[in-house]
Formats: C-alpha cells, structure tokens, sequence
C-alpha cells in the first residue's frame, strides 16, 4: 500500500508536465497579443513592445517554455500581470474560499443526496421513489446559471433573506458569513446532490437483493443495521467515484456559481484572468486544477481500498 | 419442554406483480420435534424456499406475503408476533444456511466480525467474549488457525471454508432450528460429503433441528427422519425417511426417484426425466398440480384437487388413487419415459 502511494505520487509528475506544455501552448497559440490587451486600446505601439519585451514574449517559444519549467520545479509560479502579484499569493487568497464554497455544498448534497437515496432504493417504485426519480433527474439536468439566478431574484430580491452576492467574512459576525454562503451553496449543492441520490439509488438496488445482505436479515438485524452498514458499504464503491468528481471539480472552482454570486474564488479568479489575457495566472491556475484532480483522484483510489478489501494494489499498475 | 418444536399449519404464500398473483406455497403443514431433521425435496420452482424462508417472516414484502396459516414455534405463532419480536428470533433461536457461500457472507466484513456481530445482537457479552467465542465456533466448524483467520475477510475463503462460516455463524447463538436452503448444491462434491457430516456432527453437539432444503435425494436418506415432497407450492408427499425410501407412493415421488443416478443406470443409458414443466402458479389450478405431467392421470385429476390422505404410518400422500384402500401400481420406467439428456 505505501509503495503503491509513493508510485502513484511519482506517477503525477508526468501527468502534470504534460498539462503545463498543453496549457502552455494553448495559452500561447491565442490570438492577440497579451501585452496589448493588457495595455488597452490607447496603449501606443512603443508601450506595447517595451511591455512585450519585458515579459519575454518576443523571445522564441522554446526559450520561454524553459523559462517557464525552470521556474515552475523551483515553485516560481511567476507574477501576474494585471494583478501585480505573484501568482501563489492569488492563489492562496482564493483558494481558500473556493473550499469553504466546496465544504458547504458537498456537505448539503452528502447529507440529502446519500439518504434519498438510500430510502428510494429501500422503496423501490413507491410514490417516494417516483417522485425521487423526477426530481433527481430535473436536478443533474440543472442549469446552475439560471438556478442561481432564480435564487437570487427569490430569495434576495423578493424575499431579502439573503445577500445576492458576494463572501461575508466571519469579523462581521457568523450570522454575515453564513447568509452569504447559503445561496451559493445551494446552487453549487444542487447537481451533486442529485447525482448522489441517483448513484446511491442505483448501486444500493444492486445490493439490496444480494444474498450477504438476506443472511443479515437472518441474523436478527435490524433493518436500519442492514442498510446502513451491510448493504450500504458494497454500495460505496460507485458513489466514491462519482463524489471524487465532485470534489475535484468544486475545488477546481466552481466558475459558474461564483461568476453569478461574486464569490472570490479560483474559479472567479480564472474567468477573470481569461477575460484579461492574464496567460500567466490562467497557465497556473490549470495546472493547479490539474493537480487538485489528480490528489483527489488518488485519496479516493485509497479509500476504494478502505472500504473494498477485496481490492488489490500494486506499485506499477494501479487498482484492480 | 413439549416435543414437538415447530408445527406449520396450512401455509400459504403468495407474491403480487402487477394484477397477477402467484400462489408460491399452497397449503403446506407439516411437524418437527426437536432434533429432528426433515427434507423438504421438490424441483425448482416448487416452494421449497419459499416455505423456508417464510418461517423467518423473511420473504420480501412487497411483492410478497404469507397469506393464510400458521406456524408453531416452541409454543409462539410467529405470525402473530411483532417484527420486534420476530429480530429476536432470527439468528438466535432459527438460524438460516443459504446455498451459496460466495454470496452469502458479506464481502467487505471480516469474518470475525460476521459471527461476532450474529452473537453481540443476541446476546449481552462484552467484545472480548463474543470474538472468543467466534473463535470458538471456527474451530468448532473446522477452520484451522481460527485466531489468523477470525480477521480475514470472505474473499480469502474457499467455498467450503466459506460455508463453514456461515455455519458457524448460524451455529452461534445455540439455534433451536436450523434451516439449511441446499447447502451443499454450490459445493465440489467432495466437499459437499465434508459439509454433511460437519452439520451432523454439530447437530448432535447443538441439539438442533434442521429443515433441509435440497433436490438431492442422497442428501435427505442421509440426514433426515422426515421428508416433505412439494411441487408447485402444494405438498404431495410427506412421511418418514423409512416410509418414502421404501414405499414411495406418490407418481411424483416416483419420477424424482426415476430421474435419480443411481448403481442401476447403466452409463449408456439416458437419465429418466419427468416429462413437461411445472405449471404456471399464476393460474388457478383446479386439479391435482401433477396432473398435466403424470403418466396415470384420468379425469378427476383435473377437476378436483387431491387431500392428503393417510397412506402407511405416519405417511401421507396428495393422490386420488392412492390411499389406504386404493393402490396405483408403479410401472416399470419404459423407453418412452426417458428422455434423452443431451449435454
């Protein structure tokens, strides 16, 4: 097990190198010319170069990838260039918002998706289950732009329960910081929520009519024992995969949900950046994502381990 | 402490889907003393499970539900008592063997959890005790090392071993009764003999009554006094080893005798087969159940259905031709009941 984690670490090394030459080049091959969006389109022709020449952008495209590998191995993630900042101290700044976003929702869609689904399973074609059924599946077919909308209008709007944008912070009282958190939680919660139900419901049924879990009846369990221990935990397995999902791409930034709610999260940061050219933060923040779907990726391929013991590792090929 | 242990009276159970209701067990009443072990032998399809399972109040429900009768269990109706009530029953005082020991035991527990969790729901021991006792129990069922293996999980079982488990685990809490649904029929043959001689073994050791499901004729003239035939729900035969072993009385008893491989049946010879299927349980069935498929049906046999009747002692059998007065003589197997067994 250690050997297979310390591969699988060493395996993330290629992984990421070919997203930075990926990113690298795509950021590269857009057209305009970074320097002059940046500048604006009063800069003059003299600004613009001196700009260009500043930031290394007339040297040849090899030139600037070793720069730019060079200085990622020494953990050199550059400045940015409308921010003024190092790219790191963005990050720092953001990230941790993105996972306060991530934190709520995924609890929420956990705490009603996996037990909805459960019961639906439990009750298989009841009036529960029927109506679970539409409204897992209106929830995965979500737009979350326009749910998020709709929140806003309703509830912040209409009704002025809740701030419509923004991150309180927790010196303006707890009361501010979690009324800003509910709206984009629940937005960002609702796909995932039903995306768990859905799996649960499903691999659950699976179980539910296997033979482990009769003899478990026929021990004198109770039937909450049954469920929740014996057949929900060979259920676990396709729910871990999808929830691995979920988590890599909520702290990879939820860019529509904080787009709408001016969350000042990585994913704003990253829409942001796009839309100012800043191909410095934007080749990072890629690779940051990158490198968050690749850790989750491997918590959950050990945690297959933890509730499977019928799977084994090995160092070089991964689970089996 | 009365003899007799369990008493089914009349059991009936059906299963619903959709408008369609299919009367899996029809009428089934039978007796068991403790220490007493019966056969319950029937083909796919018949009820036999199905019975048994009902004993526990195990049946899924929806779609199914026991309809009609009774069940006597040292001095309780079990279909009278609570769920509550029913819990404390299950696996402590009526344990259940499942046929396949691959599934049966759950995968991602340690078998040393599985049986100490069978004895913690029943009985009030501490941790240290129960898992003592699991170890015990494995040594008692034959598993060697059982301090090693108490912490490995299913997977790292051979099929035999695995139903040793489940033995073991059904064995823990000194069950009155013991309901074994084929437990050998998923095993190699050789293992099958071992699992056998382990039940019988531990059936001296535990007191216990079992109720052995099986279509394996061998399987019953070996461990029970007692065997019950069914076919498509209704019970056609039923009596003492002793009595059905020597003078099968029902056509059905017979064609299941005849279907046998046995020291007569030459290795050229094909298998004798009962010819048709079981009937459709969703259609009401006027006559005897067999009718369609047996060679001495006439007329009545269709229209009315047959009683159980006394036919020897302690011997019954559902057929309008056999009683105590009458007799239907058994013909020879002819060609024309064999059936080539193509494999």
């Amino acid at each position: 097990m250690g050997k297979y984690i310390v591969g699988r670490i060493l395996n993330m090394i290629p992984t990421l190198l070919i997203v930075a030459i990926i990113v690298f080049l795509i950021t590269r091959l857009l057209p305009g010319n970074p320097a002059a969006v940046m500048l604006g389109p009063q800069a003059s022709a003299a600004d613009i170069k001196a700009l260009t020449e500043e930031l290394g952008l007339n040297q040849p495209l090899y030139i600037q990838f070793v720069d730019y590998i060079g200085n990622l191995l020494q953990g050199d993630l550059g400045n940015s260039l409308t921010y003024n900042k190092p790219v790191i101290d963005l990050i720092l700044e953001r990230f941790p918002n993105t996972v306060i976003l991530a934190v709520c929702a995924l609890i929420i869609s956990i705490v009603i998706g996996v037990p909805a689904g459960i019961i639906a399973a439990r009750k298989q074609n009841s009036i529960f289950d029927y109506l679970f059924t539409t409204f897992s599946l209106i929830g995965v077919s979500m737009p979350i732009f326009w749910l998020g909308i709709m929140l806003v209008l309703f509830f912040s709007v209409n009704l002025g329960w809740f701030p419509a944008t923004g991150m309180g912070s927790m010196e303006a009282g707890a009361g501010d910081f979690f009324s800003h958190l509910i709206l984009p939680s629940i937005a960002l919660a609702t796909i995932p929520t039903a995306q768990f139900a859905r799996i649960t419901r499903s691999s659950m049924l699976e179980v539910i009519s296997q033979d482990y879990v009769k003899t478990a009846r026929s021990k004198g369990l109770s039937e909450f024992i049954v469920i929740c221990k014996h057949a929900f935990k060979n259920a676990l397995t396709p729910l871990l995969t999808v929830l691995g999902l979920q988590v890599s791409s909520m702290l990879g930034g939820a860019v529509l949900t904080e787009t709408i709610f001016s969350w000042p999260g990585i994913g704003l940061l990253i829409i942001d950046a796009i839309g100012k050219r800043d191909f410095v933060v934007v080749q990072n923040m890629v690779i940051f994502i990158a490198l968050i779907y690749v850790v989750v990726n491997l918590v959950v391929d050990i945690l297959y381990k933890v509730v499977n013991p019928r799977i084994k590792y090995s160092s070089n090929k991964g689970g089996s | 402490m009365s003899e007799e242990l369990l008493k089914v009276e009349n059991l009936e159970v059906q299963f619903k889907s959709g408008s369609a209701i299919t009367k899996a067990v029809n009428g089934v009443s039978f007796t068991l003393n403790r220490r007493e072990n019966i056969g319950i032998v029937g083909e796919s399809g018949s009820g036999k499970s199905v019975t048994a399972t009902s004993l526990l109040r195990l049946i899924p429900s929806p779609p199914g539900k026991i309809s009609g009768g009774a069940i006597h269990f040292d001095g309780k109706d079990l279909l009278k008592l609570s769920e509550k009530e029913m819990k404390s029953i299950r696996g402590n005082e009526i344990s259940m063997i499942f046929q396949d020991p691959l599934t049966s035991l759950n995968p991602v527990f340690t078998v040393g959890d599985q049986i100490i969790e069978s004895i913690k729901t029943h009985q009030k021991v501490s941790k240290k005790e129960a898992k003592k006792k699991a170890i015990e129990m494995l040594k008692l069922v034959g598993i060697p090392a059982p301090e090693k293996r108490i912490n490995m999980y299913p997977h790292e079982f051979s099929g035999g071993m695995r139903q040793r488990v489940m033995i073991a685990i059904a064995l823990s809490c000194n069950p009155k009764l013991l309901i074994a649904d084929e437990p050998t029929t998923a095993l190699d043959v050789t293992v099958q003999a071992q699992i056998l001689d382990l039940m019988k073994r531990l059936q001296d050791e535990f007191n216990t009554a079992i109720i052995m499901i099986t279509h394996d004729l061998g399987v019953v003239w070996e461990l029970c006094d007692k065997v019950l035939v069914m076919y498509a729900g209704n019970v056609v035969e039923y009596g003492t080893v002793k009595e059905i072993y020597d003078q099968p009385k029902h056509p059905y008893t017979w064609g299941l005798l005849d279907s046998q491989i046995t020291e007569s049946v030459s290795e050229d010879q094909p298998l004798t087969t009962i010819p048709g299927s079981p009937p459709d349980l969703r259609q009401e069935i006027t006559g005897c159940p067999f009718a369609a498929r047996c060679a001495y049906a006439q007329d009545v046999c269709f229209t009315n259905k047959p009683k159980m009747t006394e036919v020897g002692e302690n011997h019954y059998a559902a057929c309008h031709f056999q009683t105590k007065e009458n007799r239907l003589d058994r013909k020879e197997k002819t060609a024309h009941d064999r059936a080539i067994v193509t494999s």
